[in-house]
């Protein structure tokens, strides 16, 4: 039983196809990294799966995605519990300007959760989870602006897994972080895989190399190439996947 | 040769810009020296006509009174000396026409020569009179005594409750009416405009298409460059009559009116402004919202309306001073009645519509002009108030946002 699927997914904005006939099919539990040149479609594939490319006017999807088998773009699908399962982190952190506290506690407010000994008890195990806890046990009344960028990403992490998602989309989490606070959260990463079934974009090699099990090649709108991150490392079947990472290897 | 050209022509336009800049600095300073000069000169004018003087018999030990005492005498409200600090008896009101009811034509004269003798005589004869005449009808060997009239204080202006300016004997300039009238409208324009105004702006910047937009934009764009005549006219003739039948009225003139008025007045700027503030909402914060599973409303009013507070309140400020300054379309629809207004369905007068009704009727550098114009350094002040806090609050957003 895979986690998530996508089959022959067609995506357009406007009269522009940025997506050609994607097949993809993840297992729980797993990384997946998605590399490919800018503009290849990645961001765009990624925030399908939590339906992120609906605020946009004028789009178009064709084909199915499918989440714990069932069509999340099929009639009747409730958005918002949908994005509770599947939980993003975006490219730059992007804290509310509220509390830390409120920060993490904002999503199962929105949710309906008022009992305060839960929400306490949930904000403090996501921000340990995160291993933010040590850095901002203090602090929590403070502004999430009083934070570094690399412990607002982790607090944009924990505020993603308060709810208990069963997914987790990550476009380019750490391109905004300096080399150490990349290193927390590409550990971090590995340790969520436990619990999660995590999509990464990423333009850093070594880092799908790091955390990822799987790996798909877009290039232009297609995919050109899923397989392990191994495989795709070392021996990849396609020339152009070949190519891309050895380019980007230099 | 060229470069002394280029340079030349440089230092030309600089000096041209720095002219304009002067004048315009000037031209406010000017504007508002004035303003004040003959706004404050209404402090130094007694509120009893210039060349007229009012007197009481010798007998009557009174001194002064105040221009309410006085006016409130002339208007039989108060009846007995008594009731202001004088003897049990009931006062008896002159006025210079009155002569006739106690002397004949020939003694009066046919062109007044007697006037003054019979005044003395009737002063003299009458303790309890009290009597306003033009001076020069004053005797010489006057038997009683000239009244002294307090000049007009800060109390009597802000505190008075009664606007007759050209009342006689003596003036009522007791702006407070005035100001409750403006307060009173504007607050109920903006009452009226917020609710809408903010739901017209989330409308446009979180819900509408982009087409719909662009539709919107430019409509409420151009009620805002409606001439408020206009929009007084429309008033006038809509909404006055409609008040009149719904609330069963004698007239329609009322505050009511004018708040609505001046509600549709506001909204294009509460609604810009707070449609600009939203939209500045970064579209992270917005879409970090969304992915956690809230709902749309949810994250408009957790998100999108805390983060442009500061210039969602920018906008209503603006639309309350806009509301408070506006003259013709409040003048054509609130009834101009100078009076205390208990409900919003009485008729009203603001500020701006008294100084735009009655500057004409009012003699240069008299009482009544100076009192206008110091009725103009009110509005000024408010205004400059309303703006101050405009810029404190957006200086605040600016602070937030770093
Ligand atoms: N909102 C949009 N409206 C129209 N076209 C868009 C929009 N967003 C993306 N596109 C187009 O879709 C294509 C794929 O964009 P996408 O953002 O998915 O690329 P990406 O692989 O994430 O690139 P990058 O690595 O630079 O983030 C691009 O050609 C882009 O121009
Ligand atoms: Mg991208």
């Amino acid at each position: 039983m895979y986690k998530i699927e996508s089959k022959n997914v067609d995506f357009f904005y406007g009269a522009s196809q940025a997506l050609k006939n994607i097949n993809i099919a993840i297992k729980p539990n797993t990384v997946t990294a998605l590399i490919g040149p800018s503009g290849c479609g990645k961001s765009t594939y990624l925030r399908l799966f939590n339906r992120m490319n609906d605020l946009i006017d004028n789009t178009k999807i064709a084909g199915q995605v499918l989440i714990d088998g069932e069509d999340i773009y099929a009639k009747g699908v409730n958005v918002d519990s949908l994005r509770k399962k599947v939980g993003m982190v975006f490219q730059k952190p992007n804290p509310f300007p509220k509390t830390i506290f409120e920060n993490v506690a904002y999503g199962l407010r929105v949710n309906g959760i008022t009992d305060k000994k839960l929400i306490e008890e949930r904000v403090e195990t996501t921000i340990k989870q995160v291993v933010l806890w040590d850095e901002v046990k203090d602090k929590l009344k403070k502004s999430a602006f009083e934070l570094s960028g690399g412990q607002q990403q982790r607090l944009c992490i924990a505020r993603a897994l308060a709810i208990q998602p069963s997914v987790v989309l990550m476009d380019e989490p750490t391109s905004a972080l300096d080399p150490i606070s990349t290193a927390k959260v590409e550990e971090l990463i590995y340790e969520l895989k436990t619990k999660y079934t995590i999509v990464i974009v990423t333009h850093n090699m070594q880092q799908a190399g790091r955390v990822s099990d799987t790996t798909a090649f877009f290039y232009m709108g297609e995919l050109i190439e899923h397989d392990t991150t191994k495989t795709i490392f070392t021996n990849p079947k396609i020339e152009r996947t070949q190519n891309y990472i050895t380019g980007r290897f230099g | 040769m060229k470069t002394f050209y280029k340079k030349f022509s440089e230092k030309f336009i600089e000096g041209l810009l720095m002219l304009s800049g002067t004048i315009t600095s000037l031209t406010v300073v000017l504007i508002v020296f004035f303003l004040f000069k003959e706004g404050l000169g209404v402090f130094d004018k007694k509120p009893v006509e210039e060349g007229y003087v009012i007197a009481l018999s010798k007998s009557n030990p009174l001194k002064t009174l105040s221009s309410e005492q006085i006016k409130n005498i002339y208007d039989q409200k108060i009846t007995h000396w008594s009731e202001i600090g004088g003897k049990p008896d009931s006062i008896i009101l002159f006025r210079a026409e009155d002569i006739s009811n106690f002397y004949s034509d020939e003694e009066i004269g046919e062109n007044f020569e007697g006037l003054s003798t019979c005044i003395n005589r009737l002063v003299d004869s009458l303790p309890d009179i009290i009597a306003f005449f033009p001076k020069k009808y004053l005797a010489k060997d006057f038997k009683g005594h000239e009244l002294t009239v307090d000049k007009v204080s800060l109390k009597e202006f802000f505190g008075g409750k009664e606007w007759f300016p050209t009342a006689q004997p003596s003036a009522q300039l007791g702006v407070l009416p005035l100001i409750l009238g403006t307060l009173w409208v504007s607050f109920g324009a903006i009452l009226l405009a917020l609710p809408l105004g903010l739901a017209a702006a989330i409308f446009m910047s979180e819900i509408a298409k982009d087409n719909v937009r662009r539709i919107m934009k430019p409509l409420i764009e151009l009620l805002a460059g409606i001439p408020s005549v206009v929009y007084g006219f429309f008033g006038l003739v809509i909404i006055v009559p409609l008040i009149q039948k719904t609330f069963n009225l004698p007239v329609g003139e009322t505050g009511l009116a004018g708040s609505i008025i001046l509600g549709i007045m506001a909204l294009p700027t509460i609604i810009t402004i707070s449609e600009d503030a939203m939209r500045n909402t970064p579209r992270a914060m917005k879409e970090a919202s969304l992915a956690l599973g809230a709902s749309k409303w949810q994250t408009i009013y957790k998100v999108v309306i805390p983060y442009s507070i500061s210039g969602i309140s920018a906008g209503a400020i603006l639309g309350i001073g806009r509301a408070i300054g506006e003259t013709m379309a409040v003048l054509m629809v609130t009834g101009n009645a100078a009076v205390i207004p208990h409900s919003i369905l009485e008729p009203v007068r603001t500020i701006p519509a008294t100084i735009a009704a009655e500057l004409g009727e009012a003699p240069n550098g008299g009482l009544h002009y100076q009192a206008l114009f110091a009725l103009g350094c009110i509005l000024f002040l408010i205004t400059l108030f309303i703006n101050l806090a405009v810029e404190f609050i957006s200086n605040r957003k600016q602070h937030n946002k770093h």
